[in-house]
């Protein structure tokens, strides 16, 4: 873990800006989230002032609220950073669990090989071939019932979405590294197959699952816009959220009232990139197959002029 | 300096010189080497790895990684070949140069017959040439490899691995280059098998009047194949002469201690050198072997020693070696045995 | 502690074999036909006695490193028995253990491998690597573990030890990697250490000294080696015991100096003029066994050896494959041969393909491929080959050469070594003139 840090930290060239500006951009969505309740003015589903006065409805924006009102009467920079709350909630969640969940799964798989790993392989992949909103889809119906229209269903929906991805690269990773000597030392030391995997394996099939989440983040973040877009997603009343905003506002463009749809939509397009950006940044740093070392230019000291043999 | 002109020289390197660019500066992985190749001639190089064997072997075909560069004079049948463009130099690849590489079946595309890989090799270098002329060019290579005709519309993968290396030996010559780099070419093989392809190396010059620069670890390969060696050390030639001469009077310590350490049947003790190959962004001051020499002088710490001719007809780059055959002489404060610091394992190998 | 090194055994194959499936392609596995069985070890019977070092010799393919490990159960056998007799006493069956069981018999027996580079895992530090084995078999942890792994990294050599504790595999040299390795074989305190090619990766200014460590270990710790290699010139000076083993079987066994000295089997024999010396008056040898290792999904017929060897005899097992290598020697030796008028005179030669004793030819002209026959037999009249022809005759319109019955001759006794050879022991099939 060290040394990845430590290999991050001395990345030069276009990956440490791809990686910085992602970082850079995904910290201040971090900071709107971490401290929206003191930075919005109003809570994401208020349309009143604390005095009771009902806020303006598709205000254009103003020194009084900055980004304008919707249709909702809702305060839209409010809404923008109740949103980024719930999105980084989601995305977060959604990503530990699947990562949690395939990583197990594509190990055992893996090393086990065998019927179990036919089998989960088999389902994996036919998941997998899915696209993943049709998916996204079926799973946040099928939850509503069982836990209702919150962050938790909508994590819990994407999750299943992306397990398959940890599971594929982390099976596929295992069944090379299960054939390396250094697994068949740990056979000949006496080491039970669960200690194999735990502390043989893992910590050499992992390597990839950091860049893995985070672009499947951003791709989770893409998603569940489009779910809340559907009106499938996150239900109004329980949270702030960038995609169902959107939605709303599209009617109203057509009047020329640009700004309810503009900034949801922008937050949207910010996170995604951020999160792409260091998605990519890490994997150009840590992929060793893309990493370029940057070289000295060799230029030549004068002959020592006493030479070898000829 | 200028060239002489002896028909009978293939390849000739002046202060060669081939260095690799890195973070950490610039490694002098072949650093001023001089050596002369003759037609028809098997030149062993050996030395442990990592000591700038295999730079030295693509070096002089031009096929070095992105931030290597080379300085120097490497003339090649005279042409001086650290001049000529890139597009020169690929065309000379293949046509008078060739490659004989460690892993023959990393090199063969498992989809291409045996047939195939000969068209196109013969197609591309030699433009016009006819389907029957590339049939009995590619079936007299393989005939001369000991690989029979009734295999030459087989794929790679249908091939042992002794038969591979004889088959990319076949690529390489079928183009009859007048120079040849093969690098560990039997090291992946079994005994008997190495054995068989050393025999075909050491064949070569009667049928293909090729010169051939036979890079291995294998000091016993040497011996039996090839008629001069190179001992590298360093990134240096410390040593180079007749392969006899130099088996039976190695002037360098590094050729006396190299021999020493290989285990052989007549082995009757077991020897080695402490240490390890320096770092060759920073190599050590005066000769580069000090550090590990059993010889060492208070002047090898100091300053390089030149290469001189010593009697047996070899050439070597030693103090010691070149004050017990009396060719300079060095005073009692130079020739003052080397304190040398304990060597541990932590400097291994 | 009785000591009786002459007897004591630790380990003892009786007719072990270890036969592997092989998967086809994908076709093949689909309809349930093709699928090969590949002898890595093919009965074999070994004994390996306390404190010695058995050389186990061969080239790659010939099972030397399945027998190694099947030793700790790493392969599983499948056939015969492999028991080993620890030094507190009682006898384990290898082939049956099971499990725990299994486990537990390597803290007896450890394995040294032959990549140092990739026997240890790259995401533990040395001090985490080297002290595993304590771990897993619950021997040790805390400050004990800390002082039994700085202990082993010292016998080994890797002193300064503080050096090296935190290092990971990628920051050592090839030799201080296969040092750190052998540390992690010998912490558990076995009694047998399966050396699989320790030095064959290691440049060789340290060969030596890591076979130098490996001598000191065996005299300080009581060890047992079982020295797997392909290199005669190292099992000559680090053997008591060398058995050279051939596609799974053991062709040659006995105590080193007299294998060395007078090596009988002409695959022994082939190997020692194989290697490369570095005496400037040899040169390379010409009459090298031909042809390669050959495939052990489809062994020759007879002595395994046969094809390849430059002293067969006519009941050393000739067959149509043979027959085959032959014609398409014949082919590459001389250039002016007509390749493609032969090639068409005696037809496809797939069919020879299949080892049997009678070879048919597919060529429609017999008297042609007769002729065939003939040209290539004065070429080399001496191929031993044509010894074990019995009847060259005409059947259905092809020409058939019909071989001799071969023997696969055991291993029998001939002064002081056990040979596998008709030309060797008390009844050989075909008695050499000179034993």
């Amino acid at each position: 873990m060290r040394r990845t840090l430590t290999t991050i930290w001395h990345t030069r060239g276009l990956a440490r800006y791809l990686l910085l500006a992602g970082v850079l951009l995904t910290a201040a969505f971090v900071v709107l989230a971490v401290f929206a309740p003191w930075i919005a003015p109003y809570d994401f589903a208020q349309n009143s002032t604390e005095a009771g006065e009902r806020l303006p409805k598709l205000a254009p924006p103003s020194g009084t609220h900055w980004l304008g009102t919707n249709d909702q009467f809702y305060d839209i920079w409010s809404r923008v950073v109740w949103g980024a709350r719930t999105a980084l909630q989601v995305v977060l969640l959604s990503v530990l669990l699947s990562a949690l969940v395939g990583v197990p799964l594509g190990l055992a798989s893996g090393f086990t090989g065998g019927w179990l790993d036919r089998v989960l392989v088999f389902l994996m992949d036919a998941l997998y071939s899915f696209p993943s909103l049709l998916l996204a889809i079926v799973f946040s119906f099928l939850l509503r019932s069982a836990v209702g229209g919150g962050v938790l269903a909508a994590a819990l929906a994407l999750t299943a979405v992306y397990i398959p991805q940890y599971f594929r690269v982390v099976r596929n990773t295992t069944v090379s590294a299960r054939e390396a000597t250094y697994v068949e030392a740990a056979r000949a030391l006496g080491a039970r197959p669960f200690t194999i995997m735990r502390k043989y394996l893992f910590g050499n099939v992992v390597q990839s699952v950091p860049v893995i989440g985070t672009l499947n983040a951003a791709d989770a973040l893409g998603t569940l816009a489009a779910l809340g877009f559907l009106g499938l997603g996150i239900q109004p009343t329980e949270a702030a959220e960038w995609g169902y905003d959107l939605s709303r506002a599209l009617d109203d463009t057509s009047a020329g009232v640009w700004w309810p749809a503009l900034f949801p939509g922008l937050a949207i397009i910010l996170l995604i990139t951020a999160l792409t950006l260091v998605g990519e940044g890490l994997n150009e740093t840590l992929n060793p197959a893309l990493r370029r070392r940057r070289l000295q230019q060799v230029s030549f000291a004068p002959l020592s002029r006493e030479g070898g043999a000829r | 300096m200028s060239a002489p002109v002896d028909p009978d020289v293939v390849l000739q390197a002046e202060d060669l010189r081939v260095w690799y660019g890195t973070e950490r500066g610039p490694v002098r992985a072949v650093d001023e080497v001089d050596f002369t190749l003759r037609r028809g001639e098997i030149l062993g190089l050996v030395g442990e790895s990592g000591c700038g064997k295999s730079t030295l072997g693509r070096g002089l075909l031009g096929l070095l990684p992105e931030g290597a560069a080379r300085d120097g004079v490497l003339r090649f049948q005279g042409r001086d070949m650290l001049g000529l463009s890139r597009r020169e130099q690929n065309r000379l690849r293949g046509n008078e140069l060739g490659m004989i590489f460690q892993e023959p079946l990393t090199r063969l595309n498992p989809l291409m017959r045996i047939s195939e890989h000969f068209s196109e090799t013969l197609r591309v270098h030699e433009k016009g040439i006819s389907k029957d002329e590339v049939e009995r060019r590619s079936l007299e290579a393989l005939r001369v490899m000991g690989i029979p005709p009734t295999r030459f519309r087989a794929y790679p993968h249908e091939f042992s691995g002794g038969m591979r290396q004889r088959l990319m030996i076949a690529l390489t010559l079928v183009l009859r280059p007048s120079f040849v780099v093969a690098d560990e070419p039997t090291t992946a093989l079994d005994v008997l098998v190495e054995a068989q392809i050393i025999r075909i190396l050491h064949d070569l010059r009667d049928t293909f009047d090729t010169s051939l620069l036979l890079i291995t670890h294998n000091l016993g390969i040497v011996a039996e194949a090839c008629d001069r060696v190179a001992v590298m050390y360093a990134g240096k030639i410390v040593e180079i002469g007749e392969a006899a001469e130099v088996f039976r009077h190695p002037q360098h310590p590094y050729t006396r201690e190299l021999l020493r350490s290989t285990i052989s049947l007549s082995t009757t003790g077991l020897n080695f050198i402490e240490g390890a190959p320096p770092d060759l962004t920073t190599p050590p001051p005066g000769c580069r072997f000090h550090p590990r020499c059993p010889d060492a002088m208070a002047v090898c710490a100091t300053r390089e020693p030149s290469a001189l001719d010593m009697p047996g007809g070899s050439r070597a780059a030693c103090w010691a070696a070149a004050a017990r055959h009396d060719l300079l002489t060095l005073d009692a404060e130079e020739s003052a045995p080397l304190e040398r610091e304990e060597l541990s394992v932590a400097d291994e190998a | 502690m009785p000591t009786k090194p002459e007897t004591a055994l630790v380990a003892e194959a009786r007719d072990l074999s270890v036969h592997y499936q092989l998967q086809g392609g994908a076709l093949s596995r689909l309809l349930g036909v093709g699928a090969r069985r590949v002898k890595a070890v093919d009965g074999v019977t070994v004994e390996l006695r306390r404190g010695e070092v058995l050389g186990v010799v061969g080239e790659s393919g010939s099972g030397k490193t399945t027998l190694g490990r099947a030793l700790l159960g790493l392969a599983p056998a499948t056939g015969g028995s492999l028991t080993y007799h620890p030094s507190r006493g009682g006898t384990q069956e290898i082939t049956s253990l099971k499990g725990a069981d299994l486990r537990r018999l390597r803290t007896d027996v450890q394995m040294v491998f032959q990549d140092p580079s990739a026997a240890l895992n790259p995401s533990m530090t040395i001090e985490e690597g080297i002290g595993h084995p304590l771990v897993i078999h619950k021997i040790a942890s805390g400050d004990e573990l800390h002082r039994r792994v700085v202990a082993a990294l010292e016998r080994v050599g890797l002193s300064p030890v503080e050096r090296f504790l935190s290092k990971y595999p990628s920051d050592l040299s090839g030799g201080q990697k296969q040092r750190a390795v052998i540390a992690r074989a010998i912490i558990l305190e076995p009694e047998v250490l399966v050396a699989d090619e320790p030095v064959s990766m290691l440049d060789m200014s340290v060969r030596a000294k890591i076979l130098q460590l490996m001598l000191d270990l065996k005299n300080d710790l009581g060890l047992t080696y079982l020295y797997i290699t392909h290199d005669l010139a190292s099992a000559k000076y680090f053997c008591d015991r060398v058995a050279i083993m051939y596609l799974g079987r053991i062709v040659e066994i006995g105590p080193t100096e007299e294998i060395f000295a007078h090596p009988r089997h002409p695959y022994t024999q082939a190997l020692l003029k194989a290697i490369p010396e570095p005496d400037p008056d040899r040169m390379v040898p010409r009459d090298l066994p031909r042809g390669e290792i050959p495939d052990a999904a489809r062994p020759p017929l007879g002595c395994s050896f046969h094809p390849r060897c430059p002293v067969a005899t006519p009941v050393c097992g000739w067959e149509s494959r043979d027959l085959r290598a032959l014609l398409e020697q014949h082919w590459v030796r001389d250039a002016d041969v007509d390749y493609e008028a032969e090639r068409s005179v005696v037809g496809d030669l797939d069919d020879l393909d299949r080892p049997q004793r009678t070879a048919r030819l597919a060529g429609r002209d017999v008297a042609a491929v007769r002729d065939v026959l003939d040209r290539v037999r004065a070429e080399d009249p001496d191929e031993p080959l044509w010894g074990g022809v019995r009847r060259v005759g005409e059947h259905g319109g092809r020409l058939e050469v019909e071989f001799v019955e071969g023997v696969d001759p055991p291993l029998r006794a001939a002064g002081g070594v056990q040979v596998a050879c008709v030309r060797y022991g008390e009844d050989a099939e075909w008695p050499d003139e000179g034993s």
